[in-house]
């Protein structure tokens, strides 16, 4: 109940009221319309049960880039751990494979881990990475943690591999398909995305700090803030973008003061990389992008199940015909203007991945039915 | 096919379920009142001048005891409920328990003081029932049917656009209990379901302002309030809209939820009526129902419109707008 008082001022009508008037203002004084773009599926949330985008002024819109790590994991992956669970079998070997209820359920042209359940595989849903460890000391099998997640969930990842490294333990392995998120940002610059500010995820930027985005800014001059995930947050944001486009100041502020730093959580980020090392990694509809992955470094690849069974990847399509998951995660189109959503693609029979996930653009805007 | 967890989970796969393999299985739906095809909360029947209202329900809760009832109060509640928003004085009820060999014969006891307290509350006599015991692991499970009698029966279809929608009390307290209890979850203050009977609260309102004025209402049990304005659109035909700060919410209940992720719309009320009522007799019916005990909290939450039709529209608390859609699959199973 305490962090209730803590937030109230953050959930504020009155506060929202105010900050929306400032938005107003700023937006009269733009020569165009301007778009911002978020890449976290909690703000997402916040914006759609919000109903923010209902109170913005026409002429300044809010997209979802990809803020979704499970719905960007590349089919290839999760279809190669399903080979790897038949190899196994095959072989003898009895594997427990983990992951979260989200990633369980995400399709593919070969079926989805839900399904390998179906078939008699052992495929259990956990909480974090911290449960599927417990499991691995407490059972004498082969546990598996097929480990997706940006930067927030990469370094709890790490502080278990730590404990994995330190007490020896055999039977714990993970598949990371881990993602780093600023590079991603980078490639859609690239690709052509254009957006004229850039809402930076909460969460991840605990661990990067404003330090891990300040390049975006440098490189490619787009103006950036920081946020928290209550709505006034975000309204603030909004904002301050809208001040510094009107004032001509491309920077990078932070309105997340009370969580993030600027130079981020230093021991995860050395933790991170102690375990990891950065690689060139395909994200799902998205094609590969340089530097976006987090590999085991060499000394720790005994912890990779890749190490014992190595099959090979099959080439599939990323995405069933008729799903706009990749401009979604572009932010090139929201979920609303896809014709399968609500109708053939419901979170009860998702179509894409962004169905799926709790983070995924598309399930948010059913679950909160966004209005535009 | 198989029958899974999501055909009871009260969303689409239930509805095109019961379509498919129950009405279009049963020929005779319907004996000159609402019948089976309304799935409104009970049935009617035109006897002399009034309608006999019958209903049944089955009960079925994980765990049997939780904080502020047990399946007993749960389930003689629950049907004096669904008689209490027909707009029915519940007039007498007939239970059948189903129980698992092995099961506590004082625990039993405790579950039938629980009922016998209720129908005392209210008061509605249990007049008949049915004992079986088997030996598949179900628990204890309890049918309650109940009959009563409504001079003006009201559906959840019957709303009209400008009239105001009332909430009797603070929404999602027994789903979230439920909940707590099952994940043994604590806080400070412990959170109790609402389980308790309605029929207090609809005669206070219809007292003050006539039945006539009440134009449609609805316990929202499973599915929530979401799932109880979403049907009342629905069936009405116009759009619902509600003001989210307007709604009461426990501080502890939206604690849990935050916590959880699981937004107190979506979960079960046990013991509070969704009223809508013609807008000039809503501050009286409002006045009415926070007069009784379990109605203190109870507070006008929105209005029916013609924008939107069949849709839930919420004005979020800093002002924003959205649909509120029914809950997708069940966030709280077994629950009632």
């Amino acid at each position: 109940m305490r962090t209730n008082d803590i937030l109230s001022a953050y959930r504020s009508r009155d506060i929202a009221r105010r900050i929306l008037q400032s938005i107003k203002k700023e937006a009269e004084k733009l020569s165009r319309p301007v778009k911002f773009m978020h890449v976290c599926g909690t703000h997402e949330d916040t914006v759609t049960r919000g109903g923010i985008r209902s109170l913005l002024p026409n002429n300044v819109s809010i997209v979802a880039g990809p803020g979704c790590p499970v719905c960007i994991t590349p089919v290839e992956d999760i279809v190669k751990m399903m080979e790897i669970m038949r190899l196994a079998k095959e072989s003898g070997e009895k594997i427990t494979l983990t992951t979260f209820g989200d990633m369980y359920r995400i399709p593919t042209p070969r079926g989805s881990f839900a399904d390998m359940r179906a078939q008699g595989h052992d495929v259990r849903i956990v909480y974090s990475i911290f449960d599927a460890y417990k499991i691995s000391l407490k059972e004498k099998n082969l546990v598996v943690h097929f480990s997706p997640g940006f930067e927030t969930t990469t370094a709890p990842t790490a502080g278990i591999l730590e404990s994995v490294e330190n007490d020896g333990v055999e039977n714990f392995k993970i598949y990371s398909v881990h993602r780093l998120t600023p590079p991603a940002v980078e490639a859609l610059i690239k690709a052509g995305t254009s957006f004229d500010g850039l809402i930076d995820p909460g969460h991840v930027s605990t661990i990067i700090g404003v330090r891990g985005w300040e390049y975006i800014t440098r490189k490619y001059g787009v103006p950036q803030v920081v946020a928290g995930f209550e709505p006034v947050d975000m309204l603030a944001a909004i904002y301050t973008l809208l001040k510094m486009i009107n004032d001509g100041e491309v920077d990078i502020k932070n309105e997340y003061t009370r969580v993030v730093k600027y130079q981020g959580n230093t021991a995860a980020q050395e933790a991170i990389y102690k375990f990891f090392r950065v690689s060139d990694a395909k994200w799902r509809a998205l094609g590969i992008i340089p530097n976006s992955g987090l590999e085991l470094r060499e000394k720790y690849n005994w912890i990779d199940i890749r190490s014992r069974y190595n099959p090979p990847t099959p080439s599939l399509p990323d995405l069933e015909k008729g799903c706009i998951c990749g401009a979604v995660l572009r932010g090139y189109a929201l979920p609303t203007e896809c014709k399968l959503f609500g109708k053939v693609c419901t979170p009860e029979t998702p179509v894409g991945p962004c169905m799926v996930s709790y983070e995924g653009t598309c399930h948010i805007f059913y679950k909160y039915g966004a209005l535009i | 096919m198989k029958i899974k967890m999501e055909h009871g989970a009260g969303g689409e796969i239930m509805e095109r379920f019961i379509k498919e393999i129950i009405l279009e299985n049963i020929h005779l739906r319907n004996a000159g009142g609402i019948g089976l095809d309304e799935l409104d909360d009970g049935a009617t029947v035109p006897v002399g001048e009034g309608h006999l209202v019958f209903t049944i329900d089955g009960h079925t809760v994980k765990p049997l005891f939780f904080p502020g009832g047990d399946i007993g109060k749960l389930s003689v509640s629950g049907t004096v409920n669904d008689l209490a928003v027909m707009g029915a004085k519940p007039l007498a009820l007939a239970n059948a328990l189903i129980l698992e060999a092995g099961t506590d014969a004082d625990m039993v006891k405790k579950i039938i003081a629980s009922m016998d307290e209720v129908s005392r509350e209210v008061p509605v006599p249990i007049i008949a029932g049915d004992t079986k015991v088997v030996d598949d692991k179900i628990g204890v499970v309890i049918a309650t049917a109940g009959i009563g009698m409504a001079e003006h029966p009201i559906s959840d279809a019957g709303s009209k656009p400008g009239d105001a929608v009332i909430v009797s009390g603070t929404v999602g307290q027994h789903g979230m209990a439920i909940i707590c209890a099952r994940e043994s979850i604590k806080f400070e203050s412990e959170i109790k379901s609402d389980v308790g009977p309605v029929w207090n609260i609809v005669k206070s309102v219809a007292d003050a302002v006539g039945w006539e004025h009440i134009h449609a209402m609805k316990d929202p049990t499973r599915g929530g309030i979401s799932m109880a304005l979403n049907e009342m659109a629905r069936k009405s035909g116009y759009g619902v809209e509600i003001k989210e700060e307007d709604i009461p919410v426990s501080p502890e209940v939206r604690a849990a939820g935050e916590m959880l992720g699981i937004s107190p719309f979506d979960v079960a009320c046990e013991g509070r009526v969704v009223m809508v009522v013609d807008k000039d007799f809503a501050e009286d019916a409002l006045y009415a129902i926070q007069k009784q005990p379990n109605g203190k909290d109870a507070a006008i939450i929105g209005k029916i419109t013609e924008t939107y039709p069949k849709k839930v529209v919420l004005e979020t608390v800093i002002g924003g707008k959205r649909f509120l859609e029914p809950p997708i699959g069940d966030p709280v199973p077994r629950v009632c």
